[in-house]
């Protein structure tokens, strides 16, 4: 039984979140599915709200604090990456940009991505495909074509009742479960540093390796 | 050579970025006149406390004011007589390497062999564009010019051909290092890898920059340098020339140290305004306190980079005075660097090298012998004629009948 390495990235800002309280839900839709089909499932969260005097001063100083280096390790070795954040002002959260930006532009190549978004009225629903979408397409990542969108009011009542939110949910998870039970992406990882190995890598045939 | 003091085979020295920063206690910025003056002050107190390397950065841009660093060196050397002058770093992707083999062998020559120089590919992306050069190229240029600079230095004449520069029919670089022998290179990095494997690949030294990235980074790339070191045949991993760098301030009492370099550091450039003085302190190679600190931190370095030939401290920027830097210079010269000397030395394996100095490099490539003086011939008025441009060297028409070029059309391979 192979296993699949998921890491979870929740920008919700308070606690407890409902941006939190989705990523929860996403992963326990994918770990269902792929458990199902006989897929173990390593599962790692991060809240940002944890990390961010790190990532501000990874801003600043161009190299991570320990805590928020195994935050970034975690992510560019994952098979599957779940990203959560809250809409504010018609787009991702800041604390989550800031984040996307202290990881390595090659870190995140191939990666199947699950992309969530809260906000307070479904009116925001679209920031998924026109902001952070275009973000992990841009950095070669492959999101799922579902993304799933809580407004305040799919946690009651108010929600859409012809496709509810666990639906939703259910839906993406599905797509992204299927994209991490395929790709190999947390085998092929390439360590610049790593020892005992020809070097022919670093510099492109420079060691006629 | 070797000089009495360095028992432990290492070099102690100090490497100034050229920052003008106003001193945050006094908001007052000093002038660039003021500030070169102050620094001129300090390589030659360097000296003066037992140091044994003063090292210079390269900037093109405000605030820094050391645009020229051969300039300023060649004037140092001109004041000490015993220091080692350095550079921290000259820019090799965007300066001509054909000037970096004039201008460093130059300096070679008026400092009597106390030259060697730092490579480093520069912090500001503008100064690519200023000179003409992409910073997407970064590596490919820092591979390119160097091979050139290291041809520019070993042979006579050069022909050459790449990618981003003029090419080179019969080029002859004057003058000739010092005794034939070029200046030692380090070559510094902070988080490439492939530097790492270019300083391994060429037999040169590698310099981790280590104060801004934490041990852990530095470990990982001086284990890569060292066994690509071996790797290439120019000795065993632990026979690998290795420098890092290092940032001190040093009181007698700790308590001090911190309370008198807080403002400092917390409007430095680069870390200012970031983290807290106790997490970077914890987090990098940054010591602020007691001599007996300093000396605790520094001996530790060589539990994960192993036994090493250079240790560089910044001792200079974010605005501090220059009576607090030769305060630190003092402190650092009298009370850390010889308890260095004396517990470096301690457990050295004997197969592990001394910091090179032009004496050792010329010991390793004539032995007893005398080093080779280049002499030119008459001018002939280009390198294109047949015939070395020198006296001491076969001329290509002796050695190759039939050439209708000179070296241009009989060169096939590049020489190392």
């Amino acid at each position: 039984m192979t296993t699949k390495r998921i890491v979870i990235i929740s920008a919700g800002l308070s606690t407890p979140s409902s941006t939190r309280q989705l990523a929860d839900r996403l992963t326990a839709d994918t770990v269902a599915v792929l458990r199902e089909r006989g897929v173990e499932v390593e599962v790692q969260v991060f809240e940002l709200r944890d990390l961010a005097h790190d990532i501000t001063n990874h801003l600043l100083l161009g190299f991570a604090p320990p805590k928020l280096e195994q935050a970034l390790d975690a992510v560019s070795s994952a098979d599957g990456l779940i990203a959560v954040t809250p809409i504010f002002s018609t787009s991702y959260a800041g604390l989550f940009k800031s984040f996307i930006d202290v990881i390595d532009p090659q870190a995140l190549i191939d990666l199947p991505v699950l992309i969530g978004a809260t906000g307070g009225t479904s009116r925001h629903s679209l920031a998924i495909d026109y902001a952070i979408r275009p973000l992990f397409t841009f950095l070669h990542a492959f999101p799922v074509t579902t993304g799933v969108f809580a407004a305040t009011s799919d946690w009651g009542d108010g929600g859409d009742g012809v496709r509810s939110l666990p639906d939703r949910i259910f839906r993406g998870a599905k797509e992204f479960a299927e994209l991490v039970e395929r790709t190999d992406r947390s085998d092929l990882l390439n360590d610049p540093f790593a020892l005992d190995r020809p070097a022919g890598h670093l510099v492109g045939g420079f060691t006629g390796e | 050579m070797s000089e009495p003091t360095n028992i432990s085979g290492m070099q102690f020295g100090i490497f100034s970025i050229s920052d003008i920063t106003a001193d945050p206690t006094t908001g007052r910025t000093p002038t660039e006149a003021e500030r070169i003056q102050s620094t001129l002050t300090i390589a030659k107190h360097a000296e003066e406390v037992g140091l044994d390397v003063f090292a210079l950065g390269e900037h093109h841009n405000p605030p820094f004011w050391s645009s020229s660093p051969t300039t300023t060196l060649a004037y140092i050397a001109g004041q000490t007589s015993t220091l080692q002058l350095s550079t921290a770093t000259t820019l090799i992707t965007t300066n001509d390497p054909v000037k970096i083999a004039e201008d460093y062998a130059m300096l070679q020559h008026v400092s009597g062999g106390r030259a060697d120089l730092m490579l480093g590919r520069g912090n500001t992306g503008p100064v690519y564009p200023w000179f003409g050069k992409d910073i997407r190229q970064g590596l490919p240029l820092t591979l390119e010019s160097y091979e050139l600079l290291h041809r520019l230095w070993r042979e006579d004449v050069v022909d050459w051909e790449g990618k981003f520069r003029t090419p080179l029919q019969g080029f002859t670089s004057t003058p000739r290092p010092l005794d034939d022998v070029p200046p030692f290179v380090w070559h510094g990095s902070i988080r490439t890898p492939e530097i790492a494997e270019q300083a391994a690949s060429y037999g040169d030294g590698f310099f981790a920059n280590h104060i801004f990235w934490p041990a852990s980074h530095t470990q990982r790339m001086i284990a890569l340098y060292r066994q690509r070191y071996e790797h290439h045949g120019h000795g065993t991993a632990a026979q690998a020339i290795v420098g890092l760098g290092g940032q001190a301030f040093i009181r007698k009492n700790s308590q001090d140290a911190v309370n008198e370099f807080r403002p400092y550091f917390d409007n430095a450039p680069v870390y200012g305004h970031g983290p807290s003085l106790e997490d970077f302190t914890q987090q990098t190679p940054l010591t602020v306190g007691s001599p007996q600190e300093v000396i605790d931190r520094t001996l530790g370095y060589r539990d994960y980079v192993g036994d090493y030939q250079r240790q560089l401290w910044l001792m200079d920027h974010a605005g501090l005075p220059l009576k607090t830097v030769l305060e630190q210079l003092d402190l650092l010269g009298e009370e850390v660097v010889p308890v260095l000397r004396r517990e470096f030395a301690k457990n050295r394996p004997v197969d592990v090298p001394d910091a090179p100095t032009h004496a050792s490099l010329v010991k390793a490539k004539y032995g007893d012998a005398e080093p080779r003086q280049a002499t030119p011939n008459a001018n002939r008025g280009d390198n294109l004629t047949l015939g070395s441009p020198y006296q001491d060297t076969a001329s290509v028409e002796s050695s190759k009948p039939g050439s209708a070029f000179g070296p241009a059309a009989t060169r096939k391979e590049s020489v190392r």
